[in-house]
């Protein structure tokens, strides 16, 4: 599996560090309910298909990343750097 | 009391030789780790322009005037080597690295060959020329790597530098025994 | 039998090799089994299961008989296919599976009771009695079981693993192989060239053909010179590709030191890993037998290897061949052997309108049914319309029609589909993106054909990367078509074998299906058909032919198990080297490693660093009495320890309060330059992640302290939390782990042995507990922190790292004439145990800052990291496990963590547990063994008094549950 880091450029997956779906961009704000707490930290969906997830370039620049793949194809569609998804969408 | 004396990491280690091949110390004196503050990247390149005729590095690049160089390490740091960074004081997060670093020096015929057994990265000179750095993994160890002339400079962390040298010159002799 | 002036042999270079222990003479250019066959030897294995001779049978890779063990230099290799072995001076091999002797095996009674053993004979029989499966079927199944032997020793060889990179992999080095890496190589891409066999050109070598008019041998040497002058090819001999991946990775196998007698420091093996922009795949095809009746004997070959074996190494399988055939490619075996002067003894061809092509005699519609033969092959029976005769012949060559090795196609799910004109399973399109498979791996089985589809698949390589490919005309060749009418087992009452690896029979297929395992999957493990060495590479079509025969379904209905990696056996020893011993994980060694090992200390590992256990004095018989003396010196006078492995990060930059606040689950926005807190950091999920001091450098500008153990992981999270959840603060940090040493001076006397380093003195009142600041040793920029782990009057000093070898050895020597001296591990364990300090070993994942006493560090005044999920009911109250400390009633009485407690009134068994000890040690201080521990509702419970049982340990100790801080517990030494 490769990876192209958009700071480091295409790399070997020994490189990242995997954490899981990006659903932890969207941390609830202080005082949420706790149902969008569960939501947050244990409500994961298993598609069979497209997702995106979070993995760390530990072994490269530090980034993290936005990967967004097909389970099924293992494709890579897009690989954006985290700081960018999150300034933008702020 | 007594002077502390100063040790480097790499004090028994090196040179190493096998073949063509030679392994050594780098001699890398001074290292600061450079991270502008947010909004300040164009005011540290040009602080650094002024002090030393160095701009602050794209990804995966090296600037070098003279004895100075900047190295790009990662996402918004670089490592100025070899000059005074007291110019970028106020504008970038600076942080002494020099005694972090174990960094050799590895020379010989197409020495990229002794790397490909330990670097999952592609650094024969045709797209890893001068000017050009890796931030990637030696082995386990978390490493930088520049191209330097025909061979490479090689930074590890200090407290790996034994098992840095060890896997290096295993990979230099089965290059070597190769011919 | 050599053939004059056949073969690609040197003749002047003749080997010497020994083979069961007599002595043979081979050349240098043969493989093992060529030289085998050379010298007559016939008979060089006995079969996996029945224990039945066998031979050669191919002369590739893919070869399931002639599996031998090589010796060398202390190696023992099991299971090398003798026709991948390269000849060498002083090569030993010895044929496996066999006892007392190849020729007299014991276990070949196992063939006489082969009724009883057929597929599923396992399953069935050894279920009962119960009893017996430990004591006899286990003990006897593993002796019989197996394919050769490993010597039981170290594998001491030397292996290697590396990367390589391309825009073009061309697998395969045939007719196909060969244009797509030329037209590849004149466009300019950066090119690699693999091919498992020790010489390019593929059937080429084997076979007698024409290109441009010329051998195929010579136009092939041609172009591969062309290849070996262009900077941008890279040819790799010896490399068999073993696996397809994702993104354009390739694994493959090169044999580097193997073939030699002398490898010097050469690697044996090299495990590649290739990334490729674009593959092509070439690999050929490989020839599938037929089954029928005895057709494991030794002299029973495949054509092609017959071919090769002539055309390539000069050598005669027999001294009159028959030819057993369902296609057309039976003719050139004939001529060929005929050209050479071998006699053909004959040619049965199943096909009942098979042309007469050559001088030979021609059998039509006919089939062999039996052959015979004490120690191999003498005569064969043969079946036609006009019934059954004997044929005098020591070599069969059996071809069943070709498969084209298509392996690697089905690496990433895809499966190939059935062309019936060809008989055989071909690639889809795509199967492995950027893969493209041409030539007879795709089921183009002429040479012209292979040419030119090589090119073919060069040029859509080299769209998909935008490179223009140049024009190339195809060489002219022979274009032949692939006449074929399936035959895949004979039909008859006696063992015709599929699987020769395995020992799987047709009957035992069709047992298979009778018993209703009918999917090709189930079929497989019910019968083990494929799961031997060659993975089904020579019998799984026809396996699974046999089962849609049996179960009356059609082939492409019937479908095919898939191939997986590796495509040929992989050694672990290459996939894993460099990781044996040492080479397992980096070691990071502290500047004062060279000083502690000095001294004696034993090293221990603690992550990756090594850190010494205690440093050992004359007369201390055992490491208790050492670290015993260790505590008493930092309880009574001055101790010193490097402490440098714990994490330490610079963060810098306006926002740097705001985001430690954020991030710890207390203040630190209002922690002042020259200020040392601890801190509590929570993961997301409310359990603790980490703990340790932060201290304030200056304005904005803050040094924090992690673990040893959690340091990476508390490094990438705060880049978690910077780049995912604040991105636009103002905060950088960095490791300075490695940039500074750093030692604990801990113990009443600590501030004098401090005071006789430093440039200038301590002033106590300055330098309350927790205060930090820059200070001058020998005219060195050093900072200090009066913090402390043991609860005494302590600090820890750093000096950047090139002065820590100096440093260590200067307050360690100090300290010794202060009656003090270096502490290990063991010491710091026991000094912070008896405060009640917390490790990894107390937050270990599943502990919240309530459980260790701590959440009235949680800040109600701010958000934070696991501020929310923390405040969960069920991670609060009188419910949870809470930290408390054990003391033993009978305080010699030894615990040990991992111990579980009880009630004194209830069972020692899971439902009634009430919590585990973390930590335990022997308190020469409070001359008691403590211990730290976590017991439901601990904090109401203390003065109680539970059971201990250790149930790995068997003990069983009474204890009192008290408050987890055992000495000094109102923390006058610590600020004294």
């Amino acid at each position: 599996m490769r990876i192209t880091c958009p700071l480091c450029g295409e790399r070997d997956r020994r490189e990242f560090y995997y954490y899981g779906a990006d659903d932890y961009l969207r941390r609830p704000g202080e005082g949420a309910a706790p149902e969008a707490w569960d939501s947050y930290l244990h409500l994961r969906d298993n598609p069979a298909g497209i997702t995106r997830d979070l993995w760390h370039h530990e072994m490269g620049c530090s980034a993290w990343l936005v990967v967004e793949r097909s389970t099924i194809t293992h494709e890579i569609r897009s690989v954006k750097l985290v700081s960018d998804v999150q300034e933008g969408g702020k | 009391m007594a002077e502390l004396l100063a040790t480097s990491p790499l004090e028994g280690l090196v040179p190493l030789s096998a073949g063509p091949f030679t392994l050594s110390d780098a001699g890398v004196a001074r290292i600061t780790s450079v991270a502008p503050f947010a909004g300040k990247e164009k005011a540290v390149s040009a602080a650094l322009k002024k002090a030393h005729g160095l701009a602050f590095p794209a990804p995966n690049t090296v600037i070098s005037k003279g004895e100075a160089r900047i190295v790009w390490t990662g996402r918004g740091q670089a490592f100025l080597i070899g000059a005074d960074p007291a110019p970028l004081a106020g504008i970038a997060a600076l942080t002494d690295q020099s005694d972090g670093w174990a960094v050799l020096r590895l020379d010989g015929p197409e020495a990229e060959r002794v790397l490909a057994r330990k670097v999952a990265v592609d650094l024969r000179p045709a797209v890893f020329g001068e000017g050009a750095v890796v931030r990637t993994a030696l082995g386990h160890m978390m490493s930088v790597i520049l191209r330097a002339g025909a061979g490479f400079e090689i930074f590890v962390f200090r407290s790996m530098a034994h098992t840095a040298v060890h896997e290096i010159g295993e990979a230099m002799r089965a290059v070597a025994a190769r011919g | 039998m050599r053939i004059d002036g056949k073969g690609l042999i040197d003749r002047k270079t003749a080997l010497n090799f020994r083979f069961d222990g007599r002595s043979y003479t081979g050349f240098q250019g043969d493989t093992l089994a060529s030289a085998l066959l050379a010298n007559g030897v016939r008979m060089v294995g006995r079969s996996f299961k029945y224990h039945r001779p066998r031979g050669v049978m191919t002369a590739g890779s893919e070869e399931p008989s002639a599996l031998v063990e090589v010796i060398e230099r202390g190696q023992q290799t099991p299971n090398v296919r003798a026709t991948v072995q390269e000849l060498h001076e002083g090569l030993e091999a010895r044929s496996q599976n066999r006892w007392p002797s190849l020729r007299y095996d014991l276990l070949a009674m196992n063939d006489l009771f082969a009724p009883f053993f057929g597929a599923g004979f396992y399953y069935k029989t050894f279920m009962w009695p119960r009893a017996f499966w430990e004591r006899l079927y286990e003990p006897a199944i593993r002796r019989a079981a197996g394919l050769g032997s490993l010597s039981g020793k170290h594998d001491e060889g030397i292996y290697e693993k590396a990367f390589a990179f391309c825009d073009l992999l061309v697998i395969g080095s045939g007719p196909a192989g060969l244009m797509a890496a030329l037209e590849a190589a004149r466009a300019g891409a950066d090119v690699i060239l693999a091919e498992e066999d020790s010489r390019m050109g593929g059937r080429l070598l084997a076979d007698t053909v024409e290109i441009d008019g010329r051998p195929g041998r010579d136009w092939a040497e041609g172009v591969l010179a062309e290849l070996d002058a262009m900077p941008n090819v890279r040819l790799m001999t010896r490399t068999a590709v073993t696996g397809a991946y994702d993104h354009g990775t390739f694994g493959a196998l090169e044999r580097v030191g193997l073939h030699l007698a002398q490898p010097g420091e050469r690697p044996r093996e090299c495990f590649w890993r290739i990334a490729a922009k674009q593959a092509v795949l070439a690999a050929g095809a490989l020839e599938r037998p037929i089954a029928f009746a005895d057709n494991d004997r030794p002299g029973v070959m495949m054509a092609g290897a017959v071919r090769a074996y002539l055309n390539r190494w000069g050598v005669a399988s027999g001294k009159s061949v028959a030819i057993f055939t369902n296609n057309g490619d039976a003719r050139k075996t004939a001529d060929e052997l005929t050209a050479a002067g071998i006699e053909v003894a004959a040619v049965i061809d199943s096909r009942p309108d098979a042309p007469a092509l050559g001088d030979y005699r021609l059998y039509r519609g006919a089939q062999v049914t039996g052959t015979h033969g004490r120690r191999g092959l003498e005569w064969i029976s043969v079946r036609d319309q006009n019934g059954e005769r004997r044929v005098e012949a020591d070599c069969l060559a059996v071809s069943g029609g070709w498969n084209p090795t298509l392996h690697l196609t089905c690496h990433m799910n895809s499966r190939p589909v059935w062309r019936p004109e060809i008989a055989a399973f071909v690639p889809v399109d795509g199967a492995v993106p950027g893969l493209h498979a041409c030539g007879a791996a795709a089921g183009v089985f002429s040479t012209a054909g292979c040419l030119e589809d090589g090119l073919r698949a060069a040029g859509a390589a080299l769209e998909a990367i935008g490179q223009k490919a140049p024009k190339i005309a195809a060489p002219k060749a022979e274009d032949g078509a692939y006449d074929i009418s399936p035959l895949w087992v004979v039909p008859g009452e006696r063992r015709a074998w599929l699987d020769f690896a395995n020992d799987v029979t047709a009957k035992d297929v069709r047992l298979s299906a009778q018993e209703n395992f009918r999917s090709v999957e189930h079929m497989k493990r019910y019968t083990t058909q494929g799961m031997a060495p060659d993975q089904g590479k020579n019998s799984n079509v026809g396996a699974l032919a046999v089962l849609a025969d049996a179960t009356g379904r059609g082939i492409p209905e019937t479908g095919t198990t898939t191939f997986r990696p590796p495509y040929v056996p992989v050694s672990i020893a290459a996939m894993g080297a460099g990781g044996r011993a040492a080479g397992f994980a980096p070691q990071r060694f502290t500047t004062s490693h060279e000083a502690s090992v000095e001294r004696g200390a034993p090293m221990i590992e603690a992550g990756l660093w090594y850190r010494p256990s205690y440093f050992p004095r004359m007369g201390e018989t055992d490491w208790r009495r050492a670290c015993n003396r260790e505590v008493h010196n930092v309880r009574g006078r001055v101790g010193v320890c490097d402490v440098s492995t714990l994490g330490k990060i610079d963060i810098q930059g306006k926002d740097a309060a705001r985001f430690l606040d954020f991030v710890y689950t207390n203040t630190f926005s209002t922690l002042q330059p020259g200020r040392v807190r601890y801190g509590l950091m929570l993961r997301e999920d409310g359990h603790v992640m980490d703990d340790g001091t932060t201290a304030c450098l200056a304005e904005n500008h803050y040094l924090m302290t992690t673990t040893t153990a959690a340091a990476g992981l508390v490094m990438r999270h705060l880049e978690f939390v910077h780049q995912a959840l604040r991105p636009s603060w103002d905060v950088r940090f960095i490791s300075v782990t490695e940039q500074w040493a750093q030692f604990a001076v801990a113990g009443p006397r600590s501030r004098d042995l401090l005071n006789s380093v430093l440039d200038q003195k301590l002033d106590p009142a300055a330098w309350p507990f927790m205060a930090c600041g820059a200070v001058s040793v020998s005219g060195v920029a050093g900072r200090l922190f009066r913090i402390s782990f043991s609860g005494e009057h302590a600090y820890e000093i750093a000096v950047p790292a090139r002065y820590g070898a100096a440093l260590f050895r200067d307050l360690v020597a100090r300290a010794e004439t202060m009656g003090g001296g270096a502490y290990g591990m063991e010491a710091l364990n026991v000094l912070r145990v008896e405060k009640g300090l917390l490790t990894h070993a107390e937050i270990h994942g599943r502990t919240t800052a309530f459980d260790v006493g701590l959440e009235k560090m949680m800040s109600k005044k701010k958000d934070f990291i696991g501020k929310a999920a923390a405040a969960r009911p069920g991670l609060l109250g009188a419910g949870r496990e809470q930290l408390v400390g054990l003391r033993p009633l009978d305080a010699e009485r030894e615990i040990g963590a991992g111990a579980h407690l009880f009630r004194k009134s209830d069972p020692a068994k899971r439902e009634f547990d009430q919590g585990y000890v973390t930590s335990a040690c022997y308190s020469a201080t409070l001359r008691s063994w403590l211990g730290l521990a976590f017991v439901v509702n601990g904090r109401a419970r203390h003065g109680e008094t539970i059971r201990l049982v250790d149930h790995m340990r068997k003990t069983e100790v009474l204890c009192e549950i008290t408050d987890p801080v055992f000495f000094d517990p109102e923390g006058e030494k610590v600020r004294g």
